[in-house]
């Protein structure tokens, strides 16, 4: 029986345990940063992780919207530098478009992963291509819209296997922004460990959602 | 290393305590991670800065009389989070408009441009001007991308200085502009400083070497080149800032009879005997050029731990800049009389 939709409660499950997936994955995330980056981003993406379910865990939550605001707003604080920034504007862009929304269907997850693609594209001004955590969230972004009529968990699971074919693909990338940039083609070989961060993320809502 | 620190998470919340009681009684610590002046008078164009903690004195010991009004801290090496630096611009604030003014590094920039949204929805009035002294990190021709290095310190000096007596937000923003433009860095590395949480070095770099260029966290340079003494190495330096001056077509070329402030910094390990022994090279070095050095800094401001290495920054003088530099001012890591 395919699952429509999210309601508030579920949605906020969903959200726990994309926290805690990417808090278990911290020494996955911190091994691929050391191949390209500075190290720190497993470290990061950790902190960021459980200053969310802990503000998850202490708020009470009447709408989806609220619940990604809050996400954003946690990692913001806590993580700081670009990656806080980053990963807090995609959650926090992604929040905006699902005001009044009363459960997280397959429209309002396109709605939110074309705008937190739009705003983390603006913030931090890197494209496709440019291997960053954009190479997932992007194709993940374009996959939603084709999933847009589908039920939750098809749609979910479709834009996670394009987040991980876009980590995936990262590989192949030549770094243009942030410090790998300056490994230039020494850094084709490695996904990027944002694009990591992205893939984790959307395979644990796919997983909450098809179980 | 041996580290006198205590839980390594909570370095840079500890070293801010610390600061406070060091400014004994004229700067305070707001919110989470803000120093704020004590004293900022109604009606006053603020002087916001900040960045990463770690590189102690700076930025928040730029924060006191005529000088910063505020510095908004992040943790070591990263940037403030957005919600430090709208609550070190809501406490800087006196209905005048605020002006960020920070090294341009990516996750500074994407903080402090959110932090500058919240504010914005509060009805505060934020403008922004980066750092970009260092004329190793990008040509002449796109210096809007370069990184902001030691030579910080003379600028938030002089602008901190404009901003106890300017009209508005626009005409600091100016004048924080003009003293970008007029100043320009170049630093060196010899081996790096270490994360305190992780104990781990910034960067690796080969003992026979010298990293021309490099960034104070260990960002490229434009060359490694053999070890060699103060005098082979400070005249080649200054080569660079000279180039630069003359490569840019935003800017005159540093000619005889200029007058320049010129500081020389420590990373962090290098001695103050090693920055004696650059100045006197270095002032050498200018005298024979004719030009003029009307006021010097030499010293350990802006760092990176243990990290080897010196900068040379200068900034062009002309009669207004000079007005921003005469003023005394008073702050933990850099005082005037």
């Amino acid at each position: 029986m395919p699952k429509e939709s999210l309601d508030v409660s579920e949605s906020l499950g969903m959200v726990k345990l994309l926290a805690r997936k990417i808090i278990e994955a911290e020494p996955i995330l911190t091994d691929a940063d050391r191949n390209l980056g500075d190290g720190d981003h497993g470290l990061g993406m950790q902190r960021g992780m459980t200053a969310v379910l802990e503000k998850l865990e202490s708020e009470s939550f009447s709408d989806v919207k609220s619940i990604f605001n809050a996400t954003g707003m946690a990692m913001m604080s806590s993580m700081g530098g670009a990656s806080g920034a980053l990963f807090g504007t995609l959650f926090r862009s992604g929040a905006k478009t699902l005001a009044e929304k009363p459960v997280f269907d397959a429209s309002a997850l396109s709605d939110f992963l074309v705008a937190a693609n739009e705003g983390v594209q603006a913030r931090g001004g890197a494209s496709p291509g440019d291997k960053t955590m954009i190479d997932a969230l992007d194709p993940a972004a374009n996959e939603s819209l084709k999933s847009k009529d589908l039920p939750i968990d098809e749609a979910l699971e479709a834009v996670a296997a394009a987040a991980e074919s876009g980590r995936d693909q990262s590989k192949d990338m030549i770094a243009m922004m942030g410090r790998a940039k300056t490994l230039g083609k020494k850094s084709v070989g490695h996904p990027d460990a944002g694009a990591c961060s992205i893939a984790i993320i959307f395979r644990a809502m796919a997983d909450f959602a098809n179980n | 290393m041996k580290k006198l620190i205590n839980d390594p998470l909570k370095v840079a919340d500890e070293l801010i305590d610390g600061l406070v009681e060091a400014y004994d009684g004229d700067c305070v610590k707001v919110g989470t991670r803000s120093i704020i002046k004590t004293e900022i008078p109604e009606g006053k164009v603020a002087l916001l800065i900040g960045g990463g903690s770690g590189h102690e004195p700076i930025y928040h010991g730029l924060v006191g009389t005529n000088i910063a009004d505020g510095a908004a801290c992040g943790d070591i090496f990263a940037a403030p989070p957005p919600d430090i630096v709208l609550e070190a611009t809501s406490a800087v604030s006196r209905g005048k408009g605020v002006l960020y003014l920070y090294g341009n590094y990516a996750g500074d920039v994407m903080n402090f441009d959110i932090g500058a949204e919240l504010c914005s929805e509060e009805g505060i009035e934020v403008k922004t001007v980066l750092i970009t002294d260092d004329v190793c990190s990008a040509p002449a021709e796109s210096k809007d991308q370069r990184r902001g290095i030691a030579g910080l310190v003379l600028i938030v000096k002089m602008v901190g200085a404009a901003s106890q007596s300017v009209e508005s937000l626009d005409e600091l923003e100016r004048i924080a502009k003009l003293t970008v433009l007029q100043t320009r860095s170049v630093g060196v590395s010899m081996s790096p400083g270490s994360i305190p949480a992780t104990g781990k070095p910034t960067f690796e770099i080969d003992e026979a070497l010298i990293g021309l260029g490099m960034g104070i966290h260990g960002e490229p340079g434009v060359s490694e080149i053999p070890m060699t003494t103060a005098d082979d190495l400070t005249p080649q330096m200054l080569d660079l800032i000279f180039k630069d001056f003359a490569d840019d077509s935003d800017v005159d070329e540093l000619k005889e009879g200029d007058e320049i402030l010129l500081f020389v910094n420590s990373l962090g390990a290098t001695t103050m005997m090693e920055c004696l022994i650059c100045l006197r090279k270095a002032k050498e070095y200018l005298n024979e050029r004719g030009i003029l050095v009307y006021d010097t800094i030499v010293g350990p401001l802006v760092t990176c731990q243990e990290m080897t290495g010196i900068s040379f920054s200068v900034t062009k003088l002309n009669d207004e800049l000079k007005g921003y530099w005469d003023l005394p001012c008073e702050s933990l890591c850099y005082t005037k009389l």
